[in-house]
């Protein structure tokens, strides 16, 4: 089916366009007028000065990245195990569920910038504390999610299973898991969009390297256009992050691919 | 396999305190390889009947035999299939027929080997791959009832299983239906309140009554098999039908 699949990469093509050109339109508007009304570069550098700047402090850039990247995946995939470890023990035991749902809720009305400097203080400057604000961020809407997937299930469906002879130990993979992986997803793209900011802000309070540890230099030497290009790469990773998970979403939920009759 | 109803008697307790009579003293006997349709209003214990049979809930009083073997609260005895197909979303056709050998912890590729070939007997061999979602409201009644088929085997419990159908793929169903039980020969029992397709279908129509359920009359219908829908139309089938409207009317 060649002319069906030339089609749709055609069509592919027609849906991308117009955000791309509203995108270049922006950038436009913002690059005139800085040069146009003389905005000076601490206050407001113009895209080709953030470009340039990206481009100056490439191998700086990169190492902070690299820190960055390393804390924000650790953290990432502890931050699942636990999720996995706490949703599933909450199901299965509504006695847990009961003594740590409303923590869950409060922890996460505590704010994290109030948070992070005690992590600092309790365990250094290391790259644990970064690795534990990621943990925090990440925990919460994984486990939320997944504990909602797994609850719901229709009575009919679980009576038909039990018709089967079924034991809760099989209802729990046969359905009740296969049901959850959709929020569980939804989850863990929050949760990946989220990540790269807690470890920068982790880092802004005291590390040694990181993207967060770039964008204060920068930003108390007023750096502008570095700033700039800092957010620029915490926005790329994060994108990145959430590609990754929406790929693996693609790859391991093969049903919702599928259009409807 | 024989099913054999003795005195079944049903009772919920209604907050503690309130006693609410569902079924009253049921007694009937299902020969192997028949086809048995339950006919009665609605809300007057059918499906607490098929709870009963399938093993997830119990009686206050009686017994349910299979083959002279108690049945009363074991799962897994007999095939179930309630009104909605209940096909699970993230697996293929062929994988949701499979099922309940799954359940059963059946070798895998055994299990899907038989499900092929039931797909394949049955006209739906080219959707094997599909998901429920790209399927009609036809097809996946079909797969839901192939896989009542494959668990149940001998003994199959259908409770309302073309009830959200629209009246031509049910009649196309039914069809169907008799197509793939005259080809495995079951013990079946079939809950309907669809007059004409349980004279379609059944060799014997047992009517309920309402709330208390108890048995008000059974009818044996004298048709040969294989049927032709045109059989309705017949003065034999239209005598029935009068009949079983009288004790529908007269209880509702």
């Amino acid at each position: 089916m060649p002319a069906h699949f030339e089609k749709r990469r055609r069509k592919k093509w027609q849906t991308s366009i117009p955000p791309l050109i509203f995108v270049l339109a922006c950038l436009a508007v913002w690059q005139v007028s800085v040069d146009y009304l003389k905005v000076p570069l601490w206050l407001l550098p113009s895209p080709v000065a953030v470009t340039k700047a990206l481009w100056r402090t490439r191998a700086l850039l990169w190492t902070n990245t690299l820190t960055t990247v390393w804390e924000t995946t650790t953290g990432f995939i502890l931050s699942v195990a636990l999720a996995l470890a706490a949703g599933l023990a909450m199901v299965l035991s509504p006695l847990l569920k009961r003594l740590f749902y409303p923590l869950l809720i409060i922890s996460q009305t505590v704010p994290l910038i109030a948070v992070a400097p005690l992590l600092i203080l309790w365990l250094g400057y290391g790259l644990l504390p970064k690795i534990v604000t990621v943990v925090l961020v990440c925990f919460f809407p994984v486990t939320i999610s997944l504990i909602e997937g797994l609850e719901v299930s229709d009575p009919d469906l679980l009576n038909l299973l039990k018709s089967m002879g079924a034991t809760p130990w099989q209802i729990l993979y046969t359905v009740r898991w296969p049901n959850a992986l959709p929020s569980l997803f939804a989850g863990l793209k929050i949760a990946a969009t989220y990540s790269v900011m807690g470890a920068v802000i982790g880092e802004w309070l005291g590390a040694s390297s990181g993207l967060g540890v770039y964008l204060t230099l920068s930003s108390h030497s007023f750096l502008t256009a570095q700033v700039f290009a800092a957010i620029f790469a915490i926005t790329v990773l994060s994108l990145i992050y959430f590609i990754l998970i929406a790929g693996i979403r693609h790859f391991a939920l093969p049903w919702l691919n599928t259009k409807e009759n | 396999m024989t099913l054999l109803l003795r005195d079944l008697s049903l009772t919920y307790r209604d907050n503690g305190s309130a006693e609410v009579k569902v079924l009253e003293d049921i007694c009937l006997e299902v020969p192997t390889g028949s086809f048995i349709s339950i006919i009665g209003p609605s809300g007057c214990g059918k499906s607490s009947l098929c709870n009963l049979i399938a093993g997830v809930q119990e009686p206050n009083r009686g017994e349910i035999l299979l083959d002279g073997r108690s049945i009363l609260g074991l799962a897994g005895q007999v095939g179930y299939m309630p009104q909605k197909d209940l096909l699970l979303p993230w697996r293929t056709l062929l994988d949701n027929v499979a099922l309940g050998c799954d359940i059963r912890r059946e070798n895998k590729r055994e299990s899907r080997e038989k499900a092929r070939l039931w797909l394949e007997r049955f006209g739906l061999g080219s959707f094997a791959g599909h998901y429920p979602q790209q399927l009609s409201g036809g097809m996946r009644q079909r797969g839901a009832l192939l896989r009542t088929f494959l668990f149940g085997r001998t003994t199959l419990i259908l409770d309302e299983p073309f009830g959200a159908l629209d009246a031509l793929t049910r009649r196309d169903m039914q069809q169907w239906l008799l197509d793939v039980w005259s080809q495995s020969d079951p013990t079946v029992v079939f809950i309907t309140h669809d007059i004409e397709e349980a004279i379609l279908l059944s060799d014997q129509i047992v009517v309920f009554s309402q709330r208390p359920a108890r048995i008000l009359n059974k009818i044996i219908l004298p048709f040969s098999r294989p049927r032709d829908p045109d059989l309705l139309l017949s003065p034999e089938a239209l005598a029935v039908k009068r009949q079983l409207l009288g004790l529908l009317r007269g209880h509702s």
